[in-house]
């Protein structure tokens, strides 16, 4: 019988190629009418320098091919339907099939953006008591459902930062970002045309106040602050530290990418924050591998409301309509309103948690991230003492001086049949392990991530090459990263 | 090649700077690159760039992350090591020598008399 390592055992998967090696000439997966208009030709009306003759290996294949090929390769795949998926940062949490079924509502599956308002009073209405939940959820005044994912509201917040400032007289020079932070905030910063000045962090993991004192002056437009931060530690002092910024005349924007930890318990309008961003996909459950699409709906407070994108649905003797009449507005960020069908299904999961519900699912969330920590802290270090929220941090120190490292450990989780956590993030901790299980995980999978976790710090005593070979159940073996990086093929060529 | 040379001169951000006439040579330490892991790419401003003591001036990206190179002096960039285009390993390999990044014709002399000495410096990296 074959071997099992935790809960997975070797089973035959088929070889896939490409389509454009499955090709044969002549074949079809598709049948037409027959024409019942008179025929054009191209040539004649498009001139004959814009008709291509033939599309050089466009594939060929039936539909039975194209079927098998796409299914062969989605048992390949691994996603959150199959097992527990760390990846801290990224909340990975159960994607209810409730939500899915609301989405596929006929007249919201197959509404069209451009069917006239009074068609569309549903959907609209939709927008508006999504935005109203989120202002509650934020307590923050208004709230725009236009970016298509977390860093694109970044870069909506910063611009309606750069827009109030430049309003005031002066748009300011620098964003100040933490030494903990995504790596899209300095680059949101930069791509606003700011300068970006680093923030270190202090011994708890936490922003350093005599850092932040000393960087704050006349030029800066903002701070970029993450709250609970990047290795899951709230940051105790942020009424404080928005109280520094405001207190110079800039603005405090947080990223909300771990806005699991606070639902229901603590709002970022109330400790301070004038504008921000939350990840519908991480937060609100939508769903969120293989591209999503995501959602980064950004709240703001009163005084950046002139400045969010156009148009804004409103109520109007009765209807809901657009208003585009918004001349301080800094315009459109995405076509038409947003990914709406994403939009539906965070509704969707506000309503049917209501409000108790959003904060027990908050408090499970802190509840399995400590249970992880708790269970794996004495056999891996935790980087910092402070009490962990949503997600634990760990450093491979313990690893390091068997040499084995966190990306070795991720690559023997996957033996286990686990998506490994997040690795080498965030770069203040040496050698991080960011593991964020979710509030969604039943005991037992927790359990059997622990327990997996804990097999291979024992194997890294034992028999160390056992986890610097990893995986060795998959279809590949270890690849080669560096040479990857170094050389990149990115394009496939026929040999 | 873990040796660090004496003549050199460090910063907290893990930069080298070596003083020929009025030309500066900056590169990355030892500990910077071993910190980094395998370095993929190297980002370098061009020839004639006016660059600034403290501030980024390009970047270098191993397979865990990217991060800013702080220039230990103010200057103008008269060259650039072009052999790390195509060879971004050599940075692991020979980071105090062939592994050079760009030589830095030097505005203020004395400047570099405030960076650290090599005790400073390896005394720094392992507090």
């Amino acid at each position: 019988m074959a071997a099992t390592t935790g809960k997975t055992r070797p089973n035959i998967t088929q070889n896939e190629k490409l389509l454009f090696e499955l090709s044969t000439p002549g074949k079809r997966g598709y049948q037409l009418p027959p024409m019942d208009v008179p025929e054009v030709d191209p040539a004649e009306t498009l001139g004959a320098g814009n008709v291509r003759e033939e599309i050089r290996d466009f594939p060929e294949v039936s539909e039975v091919e194209v079927i098998r090929h796409f299914t062969r390769l989605s048992t390949w795949n691994y996603g959150i339907d199959l097992g527990l998926f760390p990846l801290g940062s990224c909340t990975m949490k159960y994607n209810p099939r409730v939500n899915e079924t609301v989405a596929r509502t006929e007249g919201l599956a197959w509404a069209h953006p451009y069917q006239p308002e009074s068609l569309s009073q549903g959907a609209m209405e939709i927008v508006a008591t999504l935005e109203c939940m989120l202002c509650e959820i934020f307590g923050m005044d208004a709230v725009t459902l236009q970016p298509a994912a977390g860093a694109h509201g970044e870069f909506t917040g910063i611009m309606m930062v750069r827009e109030y400032l430049a309003s005031k007289g002066n748009p300011r020079k620098k964003v100040l970002t933490p030494d903990s932070a995504h790596g899209t905030n300095p680059a949101t910063a930069i791509i606003a045309g700011y300068e970006v000045a680093n923030i270190k962090s202090n011994e708890r993991g936490m922003i350093d106040l005599e850092s932040l004192a000393a960087a704050i002056n006349e030029d800066v437009a903002a701070l970029m602050v993450t709250n609970p931060n990047t290795v899951g530690v709230f940051e105790q002092d942020i009424a404080k530290i928005c109280g520094m910024l405001h207190e110079k005349g800039a603005q405090v924007y947080m990223d909300g990418a771990n806005m699991n930890a606070l639902v229901g318990i603590a709002r970022p309008g109330d400790f301070g924050i004038d504008v921000m961003h939350s990840n519908l996909h991480k937060t609100f459950s939508t769903p969120h591998g293989g591209g999503g699409p995501g959602a980064g709906a950004v709240g703001v407070r009163s005084h950046l409301e002139p400045f969010l994108p156009s148009p804004r649905v409103k109520l109007a003797d009765g209807r809901w309509t657009w208003d585009y009449a918004r001349p301080q507005s800094i315009g459109r960020v995405r076509a038409f309103y947003g990914n709406f069908g994403v939009l539906v299904r965070a509704l969707a999961y506000i309503l049917a948690h209501g409000g108790e519900g959003l904060k027990k699912a908050t408090v499970d969330a802190l509840l399995t991230a400590n249970y992880v920590r708790a269970r794996l802290e004495k056999r891996f270090k935790i980087a910092y003492d402070a009490p962990s929220m949503h997600e634990c941090v760990f450093s491979d120190a313990l690893q390091e001086a068997r040499g084995v490292r966190t990306g070795d450990v991720a690559k023997r989780l996957i033996d286990y049949g686990f998506h490994p956590y997040t690795v080498s993030f965030p770069l203040i901790v040496h050698g991080s392990m960011m593991i964020e299980p979710t509030e969604t995980e039943p005991k037992q999978e927790l359990d059997a991530f622990c327990d997996a976790m804990l097999a291979i710090a024992d194997e890294i005593e034992s028999s160390p090459e056992i986890v610097l070979k990893a995986p060795h159940n998959t279809r590949t073996p270890r690849v080669d990263e560096v040479r990857a990086a170094r050389k990149p093929r990115v394009r496939w060529q026929r040999e | 090649m873990s040796d660090y040379p004496e003549t050199y001169r460090y910063t907290k951000e893990h930069e080298w700077v070596a003083v020929d006439g009025d030309t500066g040579t900056v590169g990355i330490t030892f500990h910077a690159q071993k910190e980094l892991g395998d370095i993929v790419y190297v980002d370098l401003p061009r020839a004639g760039t006016k660059v600034e003591a403290g501030k980024s001036f390009g970047s270098v990206e191993s397979v865990k992350a990217v991060s800013d190179i702080y220039s230990p002096v103010t200057g103008e960039v008269v060259d650039i090591n072009a052999d790390l285009a195509d060879g971004p390993e050599k940075l692991n390999e020979d980071p105090h020598g062939a592994a050079w990044l760009v030589k830095i014709r030097l505005a203020d002399m004395g400047e570099v008399e405030t960076l650290l000495s090599l005790e400073d410096y390896l005394a720094y990296i392992e507090a």
